[in-house]
C-alpha cells in the first residue's frame, strides 16, 4: 500500500519502494518491505506502530542515517541513496535536523551553545531574527547561560528543538521526542513543534508509539511488520488508539 | 566546533593531565639535556677564558698521539728549554714563562689514599709565582726542591695542611714532600673547575711530570703595550718555524672547552636516548587515553556527525584536543626541564669539585625540542583514536549501539608484519650486515620489534590474561576483575604493552650485561694462570697504577715463578691510532694468559720486535717480518719488525711492544701486575709480602684471581645500575598508564559498579576487585617485558658471540624481581581508582540517566 498525499512536487521528504534488509540467510530480518511514502513540506506527519514495525528503521533512512537495500530516498530534490560521507554530511548540515529522545545535549556547553553548535559547525552565522523567534518560541531566553544538567527534562527537550529549529533545514526528524518527558512537558513539546510547522511552515517526521502525540501532527501514517498499513489526516488521540487496536490484531489487518 | 572541542577538553582535563603526565616527563628529559649541557658549556668556557686571561701568546710542540676528550687525556710534547729564549728574541713580549704543565700528579692524603678524580686532570706544575688570578692564600712559594704548593680544594681533600710531609705519585713513583703552602683564584675559588694542582719548583716539576730536564709542556708570553695578541702570535710563529704550535689565550680557552664539550655532547645523546624511551612509553599511554575518551563520548560524537559535522572536522576536534594537551605537556615539561637541567649542573658542579656555573641557559633548542616533541608526539598517538571517532556512524546517536567487539585479525596481521621487519632489521643490524647504519638499524629494529609486539599484544592478552586472572578467580571480587581486565583486550593490551617497553629495555640490558660479565669471569676462571693479581680500581679518565720496581723485587720473593706488568698507551701505528701494551715479562704472553702462536715467536722480544694479534694482523695486513712505525706518546717514532703472531682472544691486547717500549707511555707505570706462584706455594704466604711492597703505591692492591675477577666485571655494575634507574621512568610512565586506564575504566562503568553495590557488593569487595584487574594488567605487561627483553638481549648477545660473549646468563632473580614489582606496581596504581570506584554513590549511578 502506498501513501499517496498531497503533491508530489511538494515534499520534503519520499521513499520509493524502501527494502531494508538486516543480516543474512537464518539471522536474515526484513526491516522494510517496499517502503513508499511521501511527506510533505510544512507539514508535521507522525509515523506509528508498533515495536519491530519498522518505523524507526524508516525514519534512519529517510534521514540518511541508515542505507537502504533497495529503493530509493529522496530529500527535497537531492536523492539520499547512493550519497558518500562528504554527501550525507552535507545534507545532514544544510537539510535535516535531529530531535532525540534523549535529549543528546552536550553536556559542557551552554543552552545558548547547544543550540548555535550545528551552524558553528557549518561555520555559518544564525539569522538574528530568526534565532529570537526560535528562542523566544521555546521559551528559554532566561536559561540560555545554563548548562543542561541545570535544565529540566522538558526545558532540554526545548533546546534540542530550538538547535533543530534554527538552521532552518528542509526537514526535522524527531524520534520519540517526548518519550522521556512526563505528559505535560510532552505537551509543551509538542504544541511547541506543532506550532513551528503552522506558523513558520518547517517539515516536521515524527516516530512514535504515543497516541497522544501523535493526535499533534497533521497526518499519521502507520507501520506493521514493515509496511505502511493505514493513515489518517487530521488525527484524534482517539482515532489514532482505534487504529493501533486494529494494528494490534494482524488478523483483521492481513489482507 | 572549536569551543566545543575546548569545553569538552576542560570537561576532561584530569583525565588528559593524567596522560599528558607522560609527555611532560619525556619532553622534560629533552629540555632538561639541553639546558643542562648549554649550562655547563657556558660554565666551562667562561672557567677556561678566565684561566687563559693573562696568557696572550702560548706555544707548544704538536702532540705525538692526538687524543680526544672521550680517547684519555692527551701528552703533550715537551718544549726544549731553549725556546723560551727565542720567543724572549721576538720584539714586542714581555714576561715569557716556560711552563710545565702535566696530568699525572696525584697527592695522596692523609689518610695514605690519593685524591681521586672524576673527570677533572689532576694538574702537576712548576711555580710560576703569584698572579691577578692566583694567590697564595698560606704559606710561602716552594723553594727547595722537596717543597710544593696545592691549590685549597686538593688540601681539604686530602686533609692536609702546610708544614705536613705528603706523598705525590708522578711520573716517578712516591716521592716525599713538604707541604709549604696553598694557594686559590680570585673570587674566592679552591680550583679551577675541580682541577686538583700541585706545584713544584720548576726543576723537579720538569723531572717528574715531563720525564727529563730542561723541557717545557709549553712556553707562554704577553703582549706589550701596543701589540696586539693576534700580531704577536703571526710573529712569533715565524721566529719558532712549523715545529711549533702557536695560539693566542683565546684559541686555547676555545680549544680545552671544545674539547670538554665533545665530552659533553655524548652524554647529552644519551640523556635525549632516554627522552625518547619516556616518549615511547608515552605515545602507548596517550593512544590509550584518547582511545578510550572516544570510546566514552561516542554518543556525543555520533550527535556532532547527525548535526552536520564532517568525518574531518571530527579528527580535526580530536586532534586539537591533543594538540592543546601536548602544548601544555611541552610547557610544563619544559618548565620541570629547566629544573632537573639545573639541578644536575649543580650536581655535575659539585661532583667536578666545585666548577662555577655560568648562568641557567635555556637554549633554543631546549624550547623548540620540548614543543615539537611534546605536542608532535601527542598529535601522532591522538591520530588513530582520532581516525576511529571519524568513523563512528551518526546513527550511534540515536541507539545504543553496543560496540561490537572488533575481530583482532586485521590488528594481528599488522603485528606479525611490523614484527617481522623489526626482527630483520634487528637481524640485519646485529649481523653486521648495515654498515655504516648499525646502529641506527638495530634501533630501528627494537622499535618495530616494540610496535609488532604491542600490535600482537590483544591477541595474546586472552589467553594470558585468563590464565593469570585464574590465580585470583577464587573469590567473586577477584572473578570479577579478571573478567574485567579481558574485557577490552586492546586497553589492556596497550596499557600492559607501555609496561612492556620499560621492564623489556631493562631486562635485555641486564641479559647482556650479565652475559658479557658471565662470560669475562668463564674466560678469565679458564685462562688466566696468576694466582695473585695487582690492581687499583679506575675512578677517573687515568688508571691507577704502580711502581715498577715492585715487579722485581715481587719476582725475588720465594715460591713466585712469574711476575709480569701490564702497561698500555695510546699510540699511533702506521699512522692510525691503536691502544698498545707492554708485558714486563713476555713469556706471560703463554704462559700466563695462554696464548698460541699462529705464526713466529712469542716468547720472546728484541727491543725491535713487536707482537701482534691474529686480529690485528689481519685487519692492518700484517705478517711475520713485516715492519711497523710506532709513534708513543713520548718520544720519537719507532720501527718494529714483527716476530709472532698470537690468536686473538678476550685477554689478549691487540699489539705487545718490548719492555723498553714502556718507558715512552703516557703512563710508564704498570697497570696491573700478575703474579704466578710455583706449585706448592701458599698464596696465603706471598700475599703480604707484595701488599708490603706496594706500601708507596696506594693507587693498587694486591687480590687472589678470583677477587680479581670479581673487581673486574663489577666495573659493568655501575653502568648497568645507571641504565636501570634512567628506564625506571619508562616504569613510572607506564605506571601512570595504568592509573589511567583504570581511573577510565571505572568512570565508563560507573552504572555497572552501582549495580553491583546495589545487590550488595561492599567497599572492600569493589576495591579487591579494581585491584586484581592492575594487578593482572601489570603482571601481564611485565611477563611480556621480560620475555620481549630476554629475546632482544639474546639476539645481541648471540651478535657479539665473536666479541667474546659466549655464554648466555639469564638474570633469573632479577626477572623474577620484575614479576614481583609488577605485582606490587599494579596494587599501587590500583588506590586511587579504586578508591574512587568504592565511593561511587549507589544510586545517583543507577538513577543516572
Amino acid at each position: 500500500m502506498t501513501a499517496t498525499v498531497g503533491q508530489q512536487a511538494q515534499a520534503a521528504a519520499r521513499a520509493s519502494d524502501v527494502w531494508k534488509v538486516y543480516g543474512s540467510g537464518e539471522a536474515q530480518v526484513i526491516a522494510l518491505r517496499g517502503v513508499s511514502a511521501e511527506f510533505e513540506r510544512g507539514r508535521f506527519t507522525a509515523i506509528m506502530g508498533p515495536s519491530g514495525s519498522g518505523k524507526s528503521t524508516l525514519m534512519h533512512c529517510l534521514a540518511g542515517l541508515d542505507s537502504v537495500t533497495r529503493g530509493t530516498v529522496m530529500i527535497g530534490d537531492t536523492t539520499v541513496t547512493g550519497l558518500g560521507d562528504a554527501g550525507l554530511t552535507k545534507l545532514r548540515r544544510d537539510k535535516v535536523g535531529f530531535i532525540f529522545q534523549q535529549f543528546n545535549l552536550l553536556p559542557t556547553l551552554t543552552a545558548q551553545e547547544n543550540i548555535l553548535l550545528p551552524l558553528s559547525i557549518a561555520g555559518r552565522k544564525p539569522d538574528p531574527a530568526w534565532y529570537d523567534t526560535v528562542i523566544d518560541t521555546v521559551g528559554l531566553r532566561e536559561r540560555l547561560g545554563h548548562r543542561p544538567a541545570q535544565l529540566s527534562g522538558g526545558q532540554q527537550q526545548r533546546v534540542a528543538c530550538a538547535r533543530a529549529l534554527v538552521a532552518r533545514p528542509e526537514v526535522i526528524f524527531a524520534d520519540e521526542p517526548t518519550g522521556n518527558l512526563d505528559s505535560r512537558s510532552g505537551a509543551e513539546v509538542l504544541n511547541f513543534l506543532r506550532n513551528s510547522v503552522r506558523e513558520h511552515g518547517q517539515t516536521i517526521v515524527m516516530v512514535t508509539h504515543d497516541p497522544t502525540a501523535a493526535a499533534y501532527a497533521d497526518r499519521v501514517v502507520f507501520l506493521a511488520d514493515g509496511q505502511i498499513v493505514s493513515e489518517l489526516i487530521e488525527p484524534t488521540a482517539d482515532t489514532v488508539l482505534d487504529t493501533m487496536k486494529k494494528l494490534d490484531a494482524p488478523a483483521e489487518v492481513g489482507n | 566546533m572549536f569551543r566545543a572541542t575546548l569545553k569538552s577538553l576542560l570537561a576532561r582535563k584530569l583525565r588528559l593531565l593524567l596522560s599528558g603526565l607522560a609527555v611532560v616527563l619525556g619532553v622534560m628529559f629533552v629540555s632538561g639535556a639541553f639546558v643542562l649541557t648549554d649550562t655547563l658549556g657556558r660554565s666551562f668556557d667562561a672557567v677556561f677564558s678566565d684561566a687563559f686571561s693573562e696568557v696572550d701568546v702560548n706555544v707548544a710542540a704538536k702532540p705525538k698521539v692526538a687524543l680526544s676528550e672521550v680517547e684519555g687525556e692527551q701528552v703533550a710534547t715537551p718544549v726544549p728549554a731553549s725556546v723560551v729564549d727565542r720567543v724572549k728574541a721576538v720584539p714586542g713580549v714581555t714576561d715569557v714563562q716556560g711552563v710545565v704543565n702535566a696530568d699525572g700528579a696525584r697527592l695522596i692524603g692523609s689518610n695514605g689514599k690519593v685524591v681521586t678524580s672524576f673527570g677533572p686532570p689532576q694538574l702537576g706544575e712548576n711555580w710560576l709565582g703569584e698572579s691577578d688570578l692566583l694567590k697564595l692564600r698560606e704559606g710561602r712559594a716552594p723553594q727547595a726542591d722537596d717543597e710544593i704548593v696545592v691549590n685549597v680544594a686538593l688540601a681539604d681533600a686530602a686533609k692536609v695542611k702546610v708544614g705536613d710531609r705528603v706523598g705525590v705519585l708522578t711520573l716517578a713513583p712516591k716521592k716525599e714532600f713538604t707541604l709549604v703552602g696553598v694557594f686559590g683564584y680570585s673570587g674566592g675559588r679552591d680550583s679551577v673547575g675541580g682541577v686538583n694542582e700541585v706545584a713544584f719548583t720548576t726543576p723537579v716539576a720538569q723531572q717528574l711530570m715531563l720525564g727529563k730536564p730542561d723541557v717545557f709542556s709549553n712556553v707562554t708570553a704577553q703582549a706589550a703595550d701596543g701589540t696586539t695578541p693576534e700580531a704577536l702570535r703571526d710573529d712569533v710563529a715565524r721566529a719558532l718555524g712549523t715545529d711549533y704550535e702557536v695560539k693566542t689565550g683565546k684559541q686555547l680557552a676555545d680549544d680545552a672547552s671544545a674539547s670538554l664539550k665533545e665530552g659533553l655532547s655524548f652524554f647529552n645523546k644519551i640523556l635525549l636516548g632516554f627522552a625518547a624511551v619516556a616518549l615511547l612509553v608515552g605515545t602507548f599511554l596517550i593512544l590509550n587515553t584518547f582511545s578510550i575518551i572516544v570510546a566514552q563520548r561516542t554518543r556525543e560524537l555520533a550527535l556532532m556527525r547527525a548535526i552536520g559535522a564532517s568525518g574531518r572536522q571530527i579528527i580535526g576536534s580530536v586532534v586539537l584536543e591533543a594538540v592543546a594537551v601536548g602544548l601544555i605537556a611541552s610547557v610544563l615539561g619544559l618548565a620541570a626541564g629547566i629544573g632537573v637541567g639545573a639541578l644536575l649542573a649543580y650536581l655535575f658542579g659539585k661532583l667536578a669539585g666545585g666548577l662555577t656555573l655560568a648562568g641557567l641557559g635555556v637554549p633554543p633548542a631546549a624550547i623548540i625540542g620540548a614543543f615539537a616533541v611534546g605536542t608532535v608526539i601527542t598529535v601522532v598517538a591522538a591520530l588513530l583514536p582520532a581516525l576511529r571517532a571519524s568513523r563512528i556512524p551518526p546513527i550511534a546517536a540515536m541507539q545504543d549501539v553496543a560496540t561490537p567487539d572488533r575481530p583482532l585479525t586485521k590488528v594481528t596481521v599488522g603485528g606479525s608484519v611490523v614484527t617481522a621487519i623489526g626482527a630483520g632489521l634487528l637481524f640485519l643490524g646485529l649481523g653486521g650486515h648495515a654498515g655504516d647504519n648499525t646502529l641506527a638499524t638495530i634501533l630501528g629494529g627494537v622499535l618495530f620489534a616494540f610496535i609488532g609486539v604491542a600490535l600482537l599484544t590483544p591477541l595474546i592478552s586472552r589467553p594470558v590474561v585468563a590464565l593469570l586472572g585464574s590465580i585470583f578467580a577464587w573469590s567473586v571480587p577477584g572473578k570479577l576483575g579478571r573478567l574485567n581486565s579481558g574485557r577490552n583486550p586492546r586497553r589492556t593490551a596497550i596499557t600492559a604493552a607501555a609496561l612492556m617497553v620499560g621492564i623489556a629495555l631493562v631486562t635485555g640490558v641486564t641479559v647482556i650485561l650479565d652475559s658479557a660479565k658471565g662470560s669475562i669471569s668463564a674466560l678469565a676462571e679458564d685462562t688466566i694462570k696468576a694466582e695473585l693479581v695487582i690492581s687499583g680500581a679506575q675512578t677517573g679518565p687515568r688508571p691507577a697504577s704502580f711502581d715498577p720496581a715492585v715487579l722485581e723485587k715481587a719476582a725475588a720473593i720465594p715460591g713466585v715463578r712469574l711476575v709480569d706488568g701490564e702497561y698500555g698507551d695510546m699510540a699511533t701505528m702506521n699512522g692510525e691510532r691503536t691502544w698498545v701494551a707492554v708485558s714486563s715479562d713476555v713469556a706471560a704472553l703463554e704462559r700466563i694468559f695462554g696464548a698460541k702462536a699462529n705464526a713466529g715467536d712469542i716468547s720472546r722480544l728484541n727491543p725491535d720486535q713487536m707482537l701482534v694479534s691474529s686480529d690485528t694482523a689481519e685487519s692492518r695486513k700484517l705478517s711475520v717480518g713485516s715492519t711497523v712505525t710506532v709513534q708513543l706518546s713520548r718520544g720519537e717514532a719507532h720501527t718494529y719488525t714483527v716476530s709472532g703472531i698470537y690468536e686473538s682472544s678476550q685477554l689478549t691486547n691487540p699489539v705487545v711492544l718490548p719492555p723498553q717500549a714502556a718507558a715512552d707511555f703516557a703512563i710508564p707505570q704498570p697497570i696491573q701486575g700478575f703474579v704466578q706462584l710455583a706449585p706448592g706455594t701458599s698464596v696465603a704466604a706471598v700475599q703480604p709480602q707484595i701488599e708490603r711492597l706496594l706500601a708507596d703505591s696506594p693507587e693498587v692492591s694486591v687480590a687472589d684471581r678470583a677477587a680479581f675477577i670479581k673487581q673486574q666485571t663489577s666495573q659493568l655494575d655501575t653502568p648497568l645500575r645507571m641504565i636501570q634507574i634512567l628506564l625506571a621512568l619508562a616504569i613510572v610512565i607506564a605506571v601512570l598508564g595504568i592509573i589511567n586506564t583504570l581511573a577510565l575504566s571505572v568512570l565508563e562503568r560507573t552504572r555497572e559498579l552501582g549495580l553491583l553495590r546495589a545487590i550488595g557488593l561492599r567497599r572492600a569487595q569493589t576495591m579487591r576487585m579494581i585491584t586484581v584487574e592492575a594487578v593482572v594488567i601489570s603482571i601481564f605487561g611485565a611477563l611480556l617485558g621480560v620475555v620481549v627483553g630476554t629475546g632482544l638481549g639474546a639476539a645481541v648477545v648471540r651478535a657479539l658471540k665473536d666479541e667474546g660473549i659466549t655464554d648466555l646468563v639469564l638474570p633469573w632473580s632479577q626477572m623474577v624481581t620484575f614479576l614481583v614489582l609488577a605485582a606490587i606496581i599494579g596494587v599501587v596504581a590500583a588506590v586511587l581508582p579504586a578508591i574512587r570506584a568504592a565511593r561511587i554513590n549507589v544510586l545517583g549511578a543507577i538513577a543516572h540517566d
